[in-house]
């Protein structure tokens, strides 16, 4: 077997060992599930009648803001798991394997395409009994659907590096948390940026959370209100990938165990 | 394999920031022998298993483990070693066979070996009834066991074991140890680091006893208490005040003057026969009252206090987790 069929098969040898432990520590299940239907219940109950959203109803204009902010965190599995196994030395073990260097952080990340999925038909769900609704034909439907899966996994790669760099699980996630959920934020996912005050807007338009919302925007509601870059977020996505796959693996070839 | 040892390393060097971890350390492993890393904690037992097992970069020297060179030919290499930790490196929500066949694949054994090599090791390690439970519900001792198995399930030719019965308890180490004996009787090479006398004396073939990153001494187990004289008797008296009568009474017949070590004297013998004899009546001329009297032999304790100034066994640990020594 040439050595990229050996890296393939690594990888899907560790996804499965990912996706494994889903069923066998099922409180992980909580925060890919019901965190997110909570939030969209929270949004567009609590806050959505505050909200002016010129053109939208607000869940409308929530949706595909909520389901990106959810692909953004839906890595935190990977850096969770890369750091337990960091700490419990198995990072060790994979390394001193023949095996390639690249199919742990691969296969982990691999295995977020898998709940991330579970998470957009839960919420897609919870927001359509919410009064969401489709306006887009089909094939831009499926393409949205795929733009959220990709930006998911390259925000697991950011992840991956995250659980690499931090001292613990707990940090892990914390640190995901700080750098990510304000980004998330400050971008047009939940308010339209015209709204903000402005050093915040002039942020919020550059943003990458921005062109990824107004891209999912464009594809599940048509219409666009502002801009409707599906090519920019694909960019960006497979941009955010290459670049903290290539920290991540880089990391992993030095790791050692804390 | 045309190497005449399994694991070679010529002036080992690695730094840790300002911290020297290793100071030029060498080691030869001859095929199918165990050598016995033998050393305090933070001594640079596990550094020097990690450059070997490929996990560091190292700083100065070089190695080479089953014939290959551990930075030029380490994707090779790595087939051959097989690495146990201090710690179990097994996966908690995986079952016993679904760990030891995940790395089963990982070393690309053949289709269906993963397998069957899991349900084997599995036997022999006497977890067949824990197979399929996950291994969070294992005990400390069971873990490491299937730890070890991991380490075998390639049966590779060189294996490295980072102080593998740390923790356990008395019955789970010498279950170990003679897993471990096994493979070496079967033509494995085996490099074992420990801070456990008892472990290496047992087990190591030679010792290499290593204090803040450089060999200070080397040799088999045997050898290296000789270097501390050979037999001497040790008398325990009856009442500490009677330590000079006692040293006074017996110098005549001993090799150097006695001393008292720990209300236990000491003395040195010039031969074995008649020395007993020889010894009671003096003391009990002397009037001294003997507790207990006995030959002894310097055990490896004494040869690590003597080479290092400090004992080797500062503590248990529990095993369960990675500090201490990196």
């Amino acid at each position: 077997m040439s050595s990229f069929r050996y890296a393939v098969a690594d990888t899907l040898v560790l996804a499965k060992r990912s996706l494994l432990r889903i069923p066998r520590a099922p409180d992980l299940l909580l925060s890919f599930t019901v965190q997110p239907i909570m939030f969209v219940l929270l949004f567009a109950y609590v806050f959505g009648g505050a909200i002016e959203t010129p053109g939208y109803s607000y869940i409308d204009f929530l949706m595909p803001g909520i389901i990106v902010q959810t692909m953004s965190f839906g890595g935190f599995i990977t850096a969770l798991g890369l750091s337990e196994d960091l700490k419990k030395g198995l990072i060790d073990r994979f390394r001193s394997l023949p095996m390639s260097r690249a199919a742990v952080l691969a296969g982990r990340t691999l295995a977020d395409i898998t709940t991330n999925s579970i998470s957009i038909t839960v919420m897609l769900v919870v927001g359509v009994i919410a009064g969401f609704s489709f306006d887009a034909p089909l094939i831009h439907i499926v393409a949205g659907i795929l733009l959220l899966l990709l930006f998911g996994y390259a925000f697991s790669w950011v992840f991956a590096f995250v659980g690499l760099t931090s001292s613990s699980p707990e940090a892990a996630q914390s640190l995901g948390f700080i750098v990510i959920f304000p980004l998330t934020f400050i971008s047009s996912a939940f308010v339209p940026v015209e709204s903000m005050p402005g050093a915040l807007q002039a942020f919020a338009e550059v943003n990458p959370f921005t062109i990824v919302v107004d891209a999912m925007r464009y594809l599940f509601l048509g219409a666009p209100a502002a801009g409707n870059n599906v090519w920019g977020a694909v960019a960006w996505s497979l941009g955010i990938a290459a670049v903290f796959a290539g920290l991540s693996v880089r990391k992993y070839k030095r790791a050692v165990v804390r | 394999m045309p190497a005449d040892f399994a694991i070679e390393a010529e002036g080992l060097r690695k730094s840790y920031k300002d911290v020297c971890a290793l100071d030029g350390v060498d080691l030869q492993v001859p095929p199918g022998t165990v050598l016995g890393l033998l050393g305090p904690n933070g001594a640079g037992k596990t550094t020097a298993v990690r450059i070997l097992t490929t996990l560091l970069p190292l700083d100065g020297g070089s190695a080479r483990v089953a014939g290959l060179d551990v930075v030029r030919e380490a994707a090779q290499l790595r087939s051959q070693i097989g690495l146990a930790g201090q710690y179990a490196a097994v996966d908690e929500n995986l079952t016993g066979a679904e760990n030891l066949e995940m790395v089963g694949r990982l070393y690309h054994l053949p289709k269906g070996e993963p397998r069957a090599r899991a349900a084997e090791l599995l036997e022999r390690f006497e977890l067949s009834d824990a197979a399929d439970r996950l291994v969070r519900t294992y005990s400390g001792g069971m873990r490491r066991r299937l730890d070890l198995a991991a380490a075998l399930v390639a049966r590779p030719p060189v294996l490295f074991l980072d102080e593998p019965t740390t923790g356990l308890d008395p019955r789970s180490r010498i279950g170990l140890w003679e897993t471990i004996e096994g493979r070496v009787a079967e033509g494995t090479t085996v490099l074992l680091t420990t801070q456990y006398l008892d472990e290496a004396d047992r087990l190591a073939d030679r010792i290499s006893v290593i204090d803040h990153g450089r060999v200070i001494a080397e040799g088999s187990s045997d050898e290296l208490k000789d270097q501390l004289g050979g037999e001497r008797l040790d008398v325990t008296l009856e009442s500490d005040a009677d330590t000079e009568a006692a040293i006074a009474a017996l110098e005549p017949i001993a090799a150097e003057r006695p001393a008292a070590v720990d209300g236990v004297l000491r003395m040195p013998i010039r031969q074995r026969k008649g020395t007993i004899g020889a010894a009671v009546l003096r003391l009990n001329e002397a009037g001294v009252g003997i507790d207990d009297i006995a030959m002894s032999r310097p055990t490896l304790d004494d040869v690590f206090l003597t080479l290092t100034g400090h004992a080797a066994e500062a503590e248990g640990g529990d095993g369960a987790g990675p500090e201490g020594e990196r």
